[in-house]
């Protein structure tokens, strides 16, 4: 599965996955995020219910900003 | 010690008072000049100009420094000064951050202009006293110690009867000289060294605050550039400020209903969503100890790797759950919502001269638990702590220390130095013992830790002169910019922050621009010009808040709820509303976003044309170590090669198939000095400067900054 995340293409080996799946195999543990799926705003407890799909555009937001 | 017996021996070597006046909108209209050589005292006023142009905070010391110096003036000549202020904001109670300081001197370390920021009582107190500025010049015979009677308003100068060098002994002990009795402790601000910042150039500088549920002095530290080795070769021991209280509204602020609205606002957000996000109120500023672990930044082993197997070891949960003293007030300024000065109590210390006590530690924050942890191999929060609390009361910086140590252990593994040089001690990466005694050296002032002490630059110095290192070797793992050590965060992946580091005024300091995430992986500012403009508008955000007496954490360490919605969220628009109400509630101007970034600008401009004043400030001067770029050698590269053949073959556009790890390292090298350069021209062109990173006399006439004393020195650059 192909999308975009972070205005970069990414592959995928599986044909679909959650945001939560994505959100683990890329190890994005900080708490202060923002997450949207095609511009759609995913809160923390839609990540494991929203379904990734081809093309989908994703933008994972770290508002995070030194010690 | 006997306090009593030390005050009776103690002599008054000059006496001055001042007629007292109230603040007015945030200011005094007057600083203090004190020379410790002649025991001079008077008072300076400020004219609206100076506000007009400098603000406060670091543009007064700036001001200041450069009128009290000339080209030539090194660090430990005694026209060298010192300038304490706090801002216009510093000081008030009913928004959360509001009681830093800044600091400002001519380095040891750079021998150019360092500022330092810091949190405790003093600034505030000196300020409620009747002095917005604190400008300390001359060199005293003898040790001496300053009072600023904020009760009876007037000044004093004392010899040093024989009082504690070390922080966390000297500040209980003054405080229990001049608070009246316990009760008036928290009426006591402290200024100190301690002995080890005789000893090096990376001396800082405790600011005590008094922590009135644990009934103890607690020490907050301006750490970087050595300041503190400044303060000590001008022979002072310590500051002393005290205050009749903190109470209502002594900023005289223009209209207070504007700032306690926001100010309670935010403290509402710290109440309700600190938990779910950073836990600044368990953790602190450690907390992202484990989330740079994570993201391949923590620095490990002298910046060469960003993670460890052991580094969740000391994830910061360790912190919260083993370590810190939870439920407590932890806040360094009266009235801050984010109370993350977190202190580890009851800590018994295995080594040194307090071997056997139990002390109260401050922190570690984050910059200490990796400089002097996994920096330098150590993944145990014990000699973390224990390293954490010496620093401070010996008076170094620990995060100029956990480089220094981190380049020492990279130094001594690769055979540039060995065990005669370092008198034994053996300087591997995670050996406790040799790194704690190498601490005990430098504040004896003897050994290797000496060595040590002098800092990463002169150093590589030595060890290229003395015993035949590789000079391009050292050049490149050596992580100093300036001369000052970078803080800890690896910026290999970053672009942006090679330059938020190296393009800094003072040296790579993470506090004037943080970009590692908005850069690398949130992917915001993926062209030149982005990244320029974000290292535009980001120094000029913290540079304000360095004016104004505010702490930057506050700022964006919490997050509203609503933030999502906004246009541009990593600017966390409501608190930057929140400050520009807090500025219009406390001096009566209005003021925006535009107008912010324009006080900022006018004195980085400034300080950037002070720096080339003293012969530095030039393109040449940016140029950081490699190893804040990319990978210096075949084990780095091959420990994370398949992100680098992966850059090699899609963005640089080279096949690394059939080459040796030696021809990838060098190609890596090509590409990402070349992307340095073109940085670095677009963001001088963004910030008004010449191609050789020269403010531009146009630029300067722009935002109103074109004095005639800039003008002449840049005027043969353009």
């Amino acid at each position: 599965m192909k999308i975009t995340l972070n205005n970069r293409p990414e592959t995928f080996e599986s044909t679909s996955m959650t945001m939560g799946e994505l959100m683990r195999i890329k190890n994005f543990t900080y708490k202060k995020i923002i997450v949207k799926v095609n511009n759609k705003i995913v809160e923390p407890h839609e990540y494991d219910s929203t379904i990734l799909n081809e093309n989908d555009i994703v933008v994972v937001l770290h508002l995070l900003a030194g010690g | 010690m006997d306090i009593q017996k030390l005050k009776a021996e103690q002599k008054l070597l000059k006496a001055w008072s001042y007629d007292w006046h109230p603040i007015e909108r945030g200011y005094n209209n007057r600083t203090l000049y004190i020379n410790v050589g002649s025991n001079e005292v008077s008072e300076k006023p400020v004219s609206q100009e100076m506000k007009d142009k400098f603000v406060g905070g670091k543009g007064f010391g700036l001001r200041l420094l450069w009128d009290a110096t000339t080209p030539d003036t090194k660090w430990d000549d005694p026209e060298n000064e010192i300038i304490i202020s706090p801002g216009p904001i510093g000081g008030i109670t009913q928004y959360s951050g509001a009681g830093k300081s800044l600091l400002v001197s001519i380095s040891p370390q750079t021998d150019s202009i360092m500022d330092s920021n810091v949190g405790g009582f003093f600034g505030p107190f000196m300020k409620f006293a009747g002095f917005d500025a604190l400008e300390l010049q001359g060199k005293a015979d003898k040790d001496i110690i300053i009072y600023l009677d904020g009760v009876n308003h007037k000044v004093e100068i004392y010899d040093d009867p024989g009082f504690a060098v070390d922080s966390h002994i000297l500040g209980e002990e003054l405080t229990e000289l001049f608070a009246e009795d316990e009760k008036d402790a928290k009426n006591i601000g402290i200024v100190s060294a301690g002995a080890a910042a005789e000893n090096s150039l990376i001396g800082m500088l405790n600011f005590t605050f008094w922590d009135s549920k644990r009934k103890m002095v607690r020490l907050k530290q301006a750490g970087r550039g050595g300041i503190g080795t400044v303060f000590r070769n001008k022979n002072i021991k310590a500051i002393v400020a005290r205050t009749s209280g903190v109470k209502g509204n002594l900023n005289n602020v223009a209209n207070m209903d504007m700032i306690t609205k926001v100010g309670r606002d935010y403290a509402g957000e710290m109440r309700d969503l600190d938990d779910k996000q950073n836990q600044m109120k368990k953790k602190g500023t450690a907390n992202i100890v484990n989330v740079m672990a994570d993201y391949d930044l923590l620095p490990t082993h002298n910046f060469k790797y960003g993670t460890h197997d052991d580094a969740p070891k000391i994830h910061s949960d360790f912190l919260r759950d083993k370590w810190f003293t939870l439920g407590i007030n932890d806040a360094c300024w009266i009235g801050c919502a984010m109370q993350c000065a977190k202190g580890a109590d009851d800590f018994e210390l295995r080594t040194g001269p307090y071997k056997g006590t139990k002390v109260i530690v401050d922190g570690p924050e984050y910059e200490t638990a990796a400089g002097l942890g996994s920096n330098i191999g150590i993944f145990d929060y014990h000699p973390i702590i224990e390293a954490n609390f010496y620093c401070d009361t010996y008076g170094i910086c620990t995060i100029t220390w956990g480089t220094i140590v981190a380049f020492i252990m990279e130094c001594y593994e690769n055979g540039v130095i060995n065990k005669e040089i370092t008198g034994g001690l053996e300087l591997n990466f995670g050996n406790v013992e040799a790194s704690l005694e190498l601490l005990h050296q430098l504040a004896r002032g003897e050994g290797f830790g000496k060595v040590a002490g002098t800092g990463v630059r002169q150093m590589k110095k030595l060890f290229i002169e003395e015993y035949g290192a590789d000079a391009d070797f050292l050049n490149d793992i050596g992580m100093e910019n300036k001369g000052l050590e970078y803080s800890q965060y690896v910026s290999k992946e970053s672009l942006a922050q090679q330059g938020g580091y190296a393009m800094t005024n003072k040296g790579p300091q993470h506090d004037e621009a943080w970009l590692i995430f908005m850069d690398m992986v949130n992917n915001q500012i993926p062209t030149f010009e982005n990244k320029a403009d974000a290292l535009h508008w980001f120094p000029m955000f913290r540079t304000w808040f360095g004016l104004q007496g505010l702490c930057k954490i506050v700022w964006n360490d919490v997050t509203p709820e609503d933030n999502k919605f906004e246009e541009e969220p990593h600017k966390i628009p409501k608190h930057l509303r929140n400050y520009l109400a807090v500025y219009e509630g406390v001096t009566g101007n209005p003021l925006d976003e535009a107008g912010l970034i324009r006080q900022s600008e006018r004195v980085y401009n400034f300080q950037r044309i002070f720096n080339i004043r003293r012969g530095y400030g030039l393109r040449k001067h940016d140029a950081q170590p490699y190893r804040a770029a990319g990978p210096v050698t075949v084990e780095e590269y091959e420990s994370r090669a398949e992100r680098y053949d992966g850059q090699m073959k899609d963005i640089i556009g080279i096949d690394p198939t059939g080459k040796t790890t030696e021809e990838k390292v060098a190609i890596t090298r090509k590409y990402r000095e070349e992307q340095y350069e073109k940085l670095l021209d677009a963001v001088y062109e963004r910030r008004g400067w010449t191609n050789n990173g020269v403010p531009k006399i146009e630029h300067l006439k722009e935002i109103g900054m074109d004095l005639p004393e800039l003008i002449e020195v840049i005027k043969p650059l353009q």
